[in-house]
C-alpha cells in the first residue's frame, strides 16, 4: 500500500501539468494491485536513485568497480582489439576514438591491455585479499578462542610481523619466492595476515564470554564446534569490513610490486607494468604511463569509499 | 620520641626527615622508571632480533632453492648444473644445520656483517652505508612535508570558512591515500620536469632534486596525518574544556591551534611511528621512479636478481630504524602528555 502512494508522490511532483497529475495517480492505484512486483522493482529503482542523489561517490564507487569487474570477467564485451598484437602502423599515438587510452610503442590498444589486464591485477589482489582473511582469521580464532601457549606464540609472531615494514617483507618474500603473479600475491597476503588476527583475536576475546558461547560449552559442545558455529559467525563481521578496506591496500601493493617488475613477465598487461612500461616514453607519450596509472586510483579510490560506507551510515545514524 | 624533643631543633629535624623521605620518592620514582626505560630499550632490541629471526627463516623455510635461485637469476638464462649447485652450497654455508647456520649468521650480523652481495661480492654492510645519507635525507624531508602538510590540512578541515570547502578537505585525505606513489611520481616528473621544466631531471645532487621525491614520499603520510589530526581536532571541538574555553569568549581558530592541536599530538606521534615504516617501504619505490641513488634503489635491485643477503640486510636495517623510532615514540609520550608521566606503569600503558 505505500507503493502507490509513493508512486502517486513523484507522479504529483514529476508531473508537468496538474491535472495530468492527478489522473496518473488515480490510474496508478487502480493498477497496483496487479503489477507488485514490477512495483517493487520500481520502488527500488527509486530508492536506488535517492541514495545516489545523497551519496554520488557512493554510486560512482559501485559503477566503476561493476565496470572493473565486467573487465575482469568479460574482457572481450569492453574492448574488440587484441591486448598483444599491434598494428606497427599506428604506433604511439595519443588518445582518440578509436584508442581510447592511446597506443603503446608497439601499436598496442593501451585501453584493450588495460582491459585485458584488469583481469590479472584484480585476480591476484582478490587472491591475496583471500588468503590473508582466511589465515587471518584461522590464526585469530585459534590465538584468542584457545588461549595459553597457542595464544603466546601466534601473538608473538604477529608482533614481529607487524615490526617489519610491510613493502619489505613482501620484498623479502618475493626475493626467496621468485616472481610472478601468484607469488606476488602470497608476498602481499602475507602481510596483511597479522593485521587480520589480531582483529580477529579481538573479537573472539569479546565473544568467547557471551552468554550463548557459554551455553553452548556447557551443553557439552566440543571446542571446535563451538569455534566454528557459536564464536566464528559472530566475530567476523569487523573483519569484513577490515577486508574490504584491506583491498584497495592490496591493490595497491599489487600494482607496486608488479612495476617494480616482480609480476608476471613482460606480454602481461598488468597495470603495475604497464606503468613502468611507459617510464621510457615519460617524455612523448604521457598516456602511456597516465591511463593505467589512473585505472589503479580509481579503483582503490572506489574501493576505499566503498569500505566506509557502512561506517559513515554509522555515524550519521 | 620527636615530639619529646621540645625546642626549636624539633622542625628542622622532622623537616629534614619529610625531605629525604621525598628524595627518596623521587629517587624510586627515578629507578622506576629506568627499569621501564631498560625493558622498553630491550625489547626494542628483542624485536630486530625476532626481525632478524623472521628474515632468516623467511629465506631458508620458504619452498624454493635460494641457492639455485640465486645462480638462475631473475631472467631464468642461465640454468646451472646440480655440481655447480653443490658447489655454492658449500661456498655459501648452506650445507651445515639450520641451527648452525642461524648461529653463524645471527653472531656476524651483531657485529654489522650481513655477508657478501651475490651480484657484485662487496660486502652488505659498506653498499648500506653508502647508501643509507641520501635515503635519511630523502625520508627526514618527507617526514617533515608529511607532518607540515598533514596538520595545516588536519587544521583547515575544521577552519575553512565554508562548509563546502571543509567537506572538500575532509575527503582529500582518503584521496591521498588511494593514489598509487609510483604513478603520483611519474605525473610529477612528466609534468614538472618534461613539460614546464620546473625541475630538471638531471641537475647533479642539489637540493631542487630532492623536492618531487619528497613530495610523492610524503603523499600517502600527509594523508594520514591530515586524517589523524583532522579526527581528533574534530573531537576535541565537543569536549567539555572546548565548550569552557568558548564560552570564556575564545575565538575557535585560537580555540584549535592553542589547545586542539595539543590534544592531537598525541594520535599524531603515534602515526609519525607508523608513518617511518611506511617510508621505508615507499623509498623503495620513489627512489626507482625517480632513479635516485640510495636504499630503496639497492633494494629494488637486489629483489630484481634474488640477491639474498643484500636483502635480508635491508630488512634488518630497516628494522632496527622502525624500532628505535618507535622506541623514541614511546619515549615522548610522557613529554607530551603529563598524565602519562608518573612511573613505570604509564610507560607500559603507552608502549
Amino acid at each position: 500500500m505505500s507503493q502507490p502512494g509513493l508512486r502517486a508522490s513523484s507522479a504529483n511532483s514529476a508531473g508537468s501539468a496538474s491535472s495530468a497529475g492527478s489522473v496518473s495517480s488515480a490510474g496508478s492505484v487502480s493498477s497496483a494491485g496487479s503489477v507488485s512486483s514490477a512495483g517493487s522493482v520500481r520502488l527500488l529503482a527509486r530508492r536506488a536513485g535517492r541514495y545516489t542523489a545523497a551519496h554520488p561517490g557512493v554510486a560512482l564507487s559501485v559503477l566503476a568497480l561493476l565496470v572493473v569487474l565486467g573487465w575482469m570477467l568479460v574482457p572481450g564485451w569492453f574492448s574488440h582489439q587484441s591486448p598483444n598484437t599491434g598494428d606497427q602502423a599506428s604506433r604511439l599515438q595519443a588518445p582518440s576514438g578509436a584508442h581510447l587510452f592511446g597506443t603503446d610503442q608497439l601499436g598496442r590498444d593501451m585501453y584493450a591491455r588495460v582491459v585485458h589486464g584488469a583481469s590479472l591485477s584484480l585476480r591476484t589482489a582478490l587472491g591475496a585479499t583471500g588468503v590473508a582473511l582466511g589465515a587471518g582469521v584461522l590464526l585469530g580464532l585459534l590465538a584468542g578462542y584457545l588461549g595459553r601457549w597457542v595464544d603466546t606464540v601466534i601473538m608473538r609472531v604477529v608482533d614481529v610481523t607487524l615490526s617489519i615494514p610491510p613493502v619489505l617483507l613482501s620484498l623479502l618474500i618475493i626475493s626467496a619466492l621468485g616472481f610472478g603473479a601468484v607469488k606476488v600475491a602470497i608476498a602481499v597476503a602475507l602481510t596483511s595476515v597479522a593485521s587480520f588476527a589480531r582483529l580477529t583475536r579481538a573479537e573472539v576475546l569479546r565473544v568467547r564470554t557471551a552468554p550463548f558461547v557459554e551455553a553452548a560449552a556447557l551443553c557439552g559442545a566440543r571446542w571446535w564446534r563451538i569455534l566454528t558455529r557459536y564464536v566464528a559467525p559472530a566475530s567476523v563481521g569487523p573483519v569484513l569490513a577490515l577486508a574490504a578496506l584491506d583491498f584497495g591496500l592490496v591493490v595497491l601493493a599489487v600494482s607496486s610490486l608488479s612495476f617494480l617488475g616482480y609480476g608476471p613477465p613482460p606480454p602481461a598487461p598488468e597495470w603495475g607494468a604497464l606503468v613502468a612500461g611507459g617510464r621510457n616514453y615519460l617524455a612523448t607519450a604521457w598516456w602511456l604511463t597516465a591511463m593505467p596509472g589512473l585505472t589503479v586510483a580509481v579503483v582503490v579510490l572506489a574501493a576505499n569509499r566503498l569500505s566506509r560506507v557502512r561506517e559513515s551510515d554509522r555515524g550519521r545514524s | 620520641m620527636a615530639e619529646h624533643e621540645a625546642g626549636p631543633g624539633a622542625a628542622p629535624a622532622v623537616r629534614r626527615m619529610a625531605a629525604a623521605r621525598r628524595m627518596a620518592a623521587v629517587r624510586r620514582i627515578a629507578v622506576g622508571r629506568q627499569a621501564a626505560l631498560a625493558r622498553r630499550i630491550a625489547q626494542a632490541v628483542a624485536v630486530v632480533w625476532a626481525a632478524f629471526t623472521v628474515t632468516f627463516l623467511t629465506v631458508r623455510l620458504l619452498p624454493g632453492d635460494p641457492v639455485a635461485l640465486m645462480l638462475t637469476g631473475s631472467n631464468g638464462f642461465s640454468t646451472p648444473t646440480a655440481e655447480q649447485i653443490a658447489e655454492a652450497r658449500s661456498r655459501l654455508g648452506y650445507d651445515h644445520p639450520l641451527v648452525v647456520q642461524y648461529l653463524r649468521a645471527l653472531a656476524d650480523a651483531t657485529h654489522g656483517d650481513f655477508g657478501a652481495s651475490i651480484q657484485t661480492g662487496r660486502p652488505v654492510s659498506s653498499m648500506i652505508s653508502e647508501a643509507l645519507p641520501s635515503t635519511l635525507r630523502l625520508g627526514a624531508a618527507a617526514l617533515v612535508l608529511a607532518l607540515v602538510v598533514g596538520t595545516a590540512v588536519g587544521l583547515l578541515a575544521n577552519l575553512a570558512p565554508l562548509p563546502f570547502l571543509r567537506q572538500a578537505l575532509r575527503s582529500l585525505p582518503a584521496a591521498g591515500i588511494s593514489l598509487p606513489s609510483f604513478w603520483v611520481g611519474l605525473m610529477l616528473l612528466q609534468l614538472l620536469s618534461f613539460r614546464w621544466h620546473v625541475f630538471p631531471t638531471l641537475d647533479g645532487s642539489g637540493p631542487r632534486q630532492l623536492v618531487l621525491p619528497a613530495c610523492t614520499l610524503a603523499l600517502p603520510g600527509a594523508a594520514l596525518m591530515a586524517q589523524v589530526v583532522g579526527r581528533s581536532l574534530h573531537d576535541s571541538l565537543h569536549r567539555p574544556w572546548a565548550d569552557t574555553l568558548r564560552a570564556a569568549g575564545l575565538a575557535p581558530g585560537r580555540l584549535l591551534v592553542a589547545h586542539g592541536l595539543r590534544g592531537a599530538a598525541l594520535p599524531a606521534l603515534t602515526v609519525l611511528g607508523l608513518l617511518v615504516g611506511n617510508l621505508i617501504g615507499g623509498a623503495v619505490v620513489v627512489e626507482t621512479v625517480f632513479s635516485r641513488p640510495g636504499m630503496g634503489l639497492i633494494t629494488q635491485a637486489a629483489v630484481g636478481a634474488q640477491d639474498l643477503p643484500v636483502v635480508q640486510g635491508v630488512v634488518v636495517v630497516a628494522a632496527i630504524g622502525f624500532a628505535a623510532t618507535n622506541l623514541v615514540v614511546d619515549l615522548l609520550y610522557p613529554v607530551l602528555d603529563p598524565r602519562l608521566r608518573g612511573g613505570p606503569a604509564a610507560v607500559g600503558v603507552a608502549g
